[in-house]
């Protein structure tokens, strides 16, 4: 089995499913030629031509708006977003048609897309480039929000993400593209949208994460070893809709439940996650549900990211104090 | 040819057909036939019809917020008219005519702005998309669509409609631009009906056309008397058959004039003098056609009389079928937000079934 890094794993997913399907196309600025910024569609556009992988002016609402036409009218688009900060542009698109048309005209139109872009810190990059963005489309009723933490998820999910009637927002965490490789199968295979994965089972309580803060936690809980607090990690892998049932039952199990994200505090998918706790298991709980978050700042420059960054030592601290209640 | 003798820099307005019915340019004159002819003028007859009652309906309060269509019937059916049935229209929202031309029913167009998205599901032959309410967005949608037809080779070009107040608007540059780049069957028509609500076109930009934005595109542009609907049609066709044959967009500004208000909740006396709707009423584009067909020895003003009569009356009966819809069903407005509907969904919705059933059985 090919060991691959995440970023190598989006490119075979979408390798494969242009090989499978005429009707895909992946198009971006600087995805066709160059393979975009990161590379992650390098080698697509020699093996599959320029109409089905190209490059685009740079014009977000032109990349999603012609997205909605283009599933209209029967290819099977794959968007690209440069980064994360450039998706506000395309957002109008995403928001006001996108997220809209199966509904707009009654089942007639379902749309059939995907847009892909990098998310996250950790890269030390220039304004607009390190932006956790997962609240504003999980808002959003009509599109799925994704998210994979490892390369074999990463595969799976962008495959079911390609083959789903929706649209399917797939956010990639850039910090861990090349970090970290895993061994992936070569045949097609899904992961469904939806359901989110028990990375390691446990007793004392519930912490929950997705994308590139999944592996912050796994280090907070090697600094918690010692400590004889069982914790059971949950990737949430999907940010819309939300696995309830997943979360819910390993809160019944643990009482005590501490949700990790590194987007800003205020009404991110963390507040979303404790309300459902409180709604559906207030009554198993044995401490008040707890987060560790961004700030609620702009995303620093790199001389001040740190800080806002969620760091090990800061989520094993807080898992500390709730194990402990 | 049209685009070169036409080109917007010259500063020349296609016109065949004058405000008095008379052919002015007989070299240009469309070698339509009589069933074609009279195809468009029916739709345009049933269009203003329906728009006059909408608004009556409207006023009566058994309508919700409409916006009329009156004086602009031909810059649609005659761009309309220039296409193929397996040809696209990207729709703004003040669409009723080139809708009707193109097949949509008058009960589904009411039923939307009667306030239910199924007047939005049209037949899967018809191609049409949704009333598209925010402006400027329909063009980068036409330009998708474009490009699709383009990489599948399938035989099909796209009209995407718009204001002259959408030109003002990102989506209709990065739209352009996009499917110019790529060469995609994208006409762009927009109807240029001199206000954007109560902003007049001087006010919204510096270009003395808008037909002359296709210069930086770098594709043809045509300014056509947007009420003349054989001047729409003989520019769409040439316009359709351009971008048909794999050279790209083009951009026609239709010059017209919205006779009517903006929306059933806007008072245009506000912003524009009674002198100035008189002079365009005068250029009503129905009145020319008809005389052009009566001319031609197509059309009677007897069959004038009946086919009004026939309108007014079925317009009354739909609009009688479209009120007997009533509510929309409460499953309906759950259940196309998804394909499935999620875990989430389906509890929303059994919790609003309940409630509503048991403050029933109170």
């Amino acid at each position: 089995m090919a060991v691959l890094t995440l970023l190598e794993a989006i490119n075979q997913a979408l390798d494969q499913k242009m090989a499978e399907d005429q009707r895909v196309v992946v198009f971006g600025e600087d995805t066709g030629f160059e393979g975009g910024v990161f590379r992650v569609t390098a080698g697509l556009q020699k093996k599959y031509g320029v109409d089905r992988v190209f490059d685009t002016p740079i014009a977000e609402a032109a990349i999603t708006g012609s997205a909605i036409g283009m599933a209209i009218n029967g290819l099977l688009p794959v968007a690209e977003i440069q980064f994360d900060g450039f998706m506000f542009p395309g957002y109008t698109e995403m928001v006001t048609h996108m997220a809209r048309y199966r509904n707009r005209s009654r089942g007639r139109h379902g749309l059939p897309i995907v847009v892909r872009f990098p998310v996250g810190g950790g890269i030390r990059a220039l304004e607009h480039h390190s932006e956790s963005v997962e609240t504003l489309l999980g808002h959003i009723p009509g599109l799925k929000v994704v998210i994979p933490s490892t390369p074999y998820d990463a595969k799976g999910l962008l495959i079911s993400a390609i083959e789903d009637p929706d649209p399917v927002i797939f956010m990639e965490p850039k910090r861990i593209y090349r970090s970290g490789k895993q061994e992936v199968p070569e045949d097609m295979y899904r992961i469904p949208i939806g359901k989110a994965k028990v990375v390691k089972e446990g007793k004392d309580v519930t912490v929950v994460a997705w994308g590139a803060i999944v592996r912050e936690v796994e280090k907070a809980m090697k600094l918690l070893e010692g400590e004889n607090i069982d914790i059971e990690l949950i990737d949430l892998r999907t940010i819309s809709p939300i696995d309830e049932e997943t979360i819910i039952n390993s809160v019944k199990k643990t009482g005590r439940f501490v949700v990790v994200q590194e987007a800003v505090k205020s009404y991110g998918p963390g507040s979303e996650l404790i309300t459902l706790v409180n709604e559906k298991a207030f009554l198993h709980l044995e401490a008040a549900p707890a987060r560790v978050t961004g700030f609620d700042i702009t995303v620093p420059l790199p001389r001040g990211e740190h800080y806002h960054f969620v760091q090990p030592e800061r989520i094993a601290a807080e898992i500390k104090k709730v194990a402990k209640f | 040819m049209l685009f070169k003798d036409y080109d917007p820099l010259k500063k020349k307005q296609l016109q065949i057909l004058d405000p008095k019915g008379k052919i002015v340019k007989a070299d240009l004159e469309p070698k339509l036939d009589k069933e074609t002819l009279l195809k468009m003028y029916k739709t345009m007859a049933l269009g203003r019809v329906a728009d006059i009652k909408a608004l009556q309906y409207q006023r009566q309060g058994r309508m919700l917020t409409y916006p009329p269509n009156k004086g602009q019937e031909a810059a649609q059916v005659g761009a309309m008219a220039a296409l193929e049935p397996q040809d696209w229209l990207s729709p703004a929202f003040r669409e009723l005519n080139a809708m009707l031309y193109r097949g949509v029913n008058l009960e589904q167009i009411y039923l939307y702005w009667y306030g239910n998205e199924w007047g939005n599901h049209f037949d899967e032959s018809i191609r049409v998309l949704p009333v598209n309410v925010i402006i400027g967005s329909q063009i980068n949608h036409g330009a998708g669509l474009a490009y699709a037809s383009k990489v599948l080779k399938k035989n099909e070009v796209t009209i995407a409609t718009i204001g002259d107040g959408g030109t003002s608007h990102g989506e209709f540059y990065e739209g352009l631009n996009f499917a110019s780049t790529y060469n995609a069957p994208l006409v762009v028509v927009i109807q240029n009906n001199q206000y954007a609500i109560s902003t007049p076109r001087a006010k919204a930009t510096k270009a003395e056309t808008l037909a002359q934005k296709a210069v930086a595109f770098g594709i043809p542009g045509i300014q056509v008397d947007g009420n003349d609907v054989l001047a729409m049609y003989v520019a769409t066709k040439a316009a359709v058959d351009y971008a048909r044959e794999g050279n790209g967009p083009v951009l026609i500004e239709a010059v017209t004039y919205r006779l009517g208000a903006h929306t059933t909740s806007d008072d245009p006396t506000i912003y524009r003098k009674d002198e100035e709707v008189k002079e365009w009423e005068a250029k009503d584009p129905l009145i020319r056609f008809k005389k052009y067909l009566l001319d031609k020895g197509y059309w009677t003003d007897e069959e004038d009389q009946k086919l009004e009569e026939e309108n007014n009356a079925y317009v009354g009966e739909t609009f009688k079928k479209v009120e007997k819809s009533g509510e929309a069903d409460l499953l309906d407005i759950f259940k196309y937000t998804y394909k499935e509907m999620t875990p989430q969904l389906e509890e929303q919705y059994n919790y609003m079934k309940n409630f509503l059933s048991e403050k029933e059985g109170k």
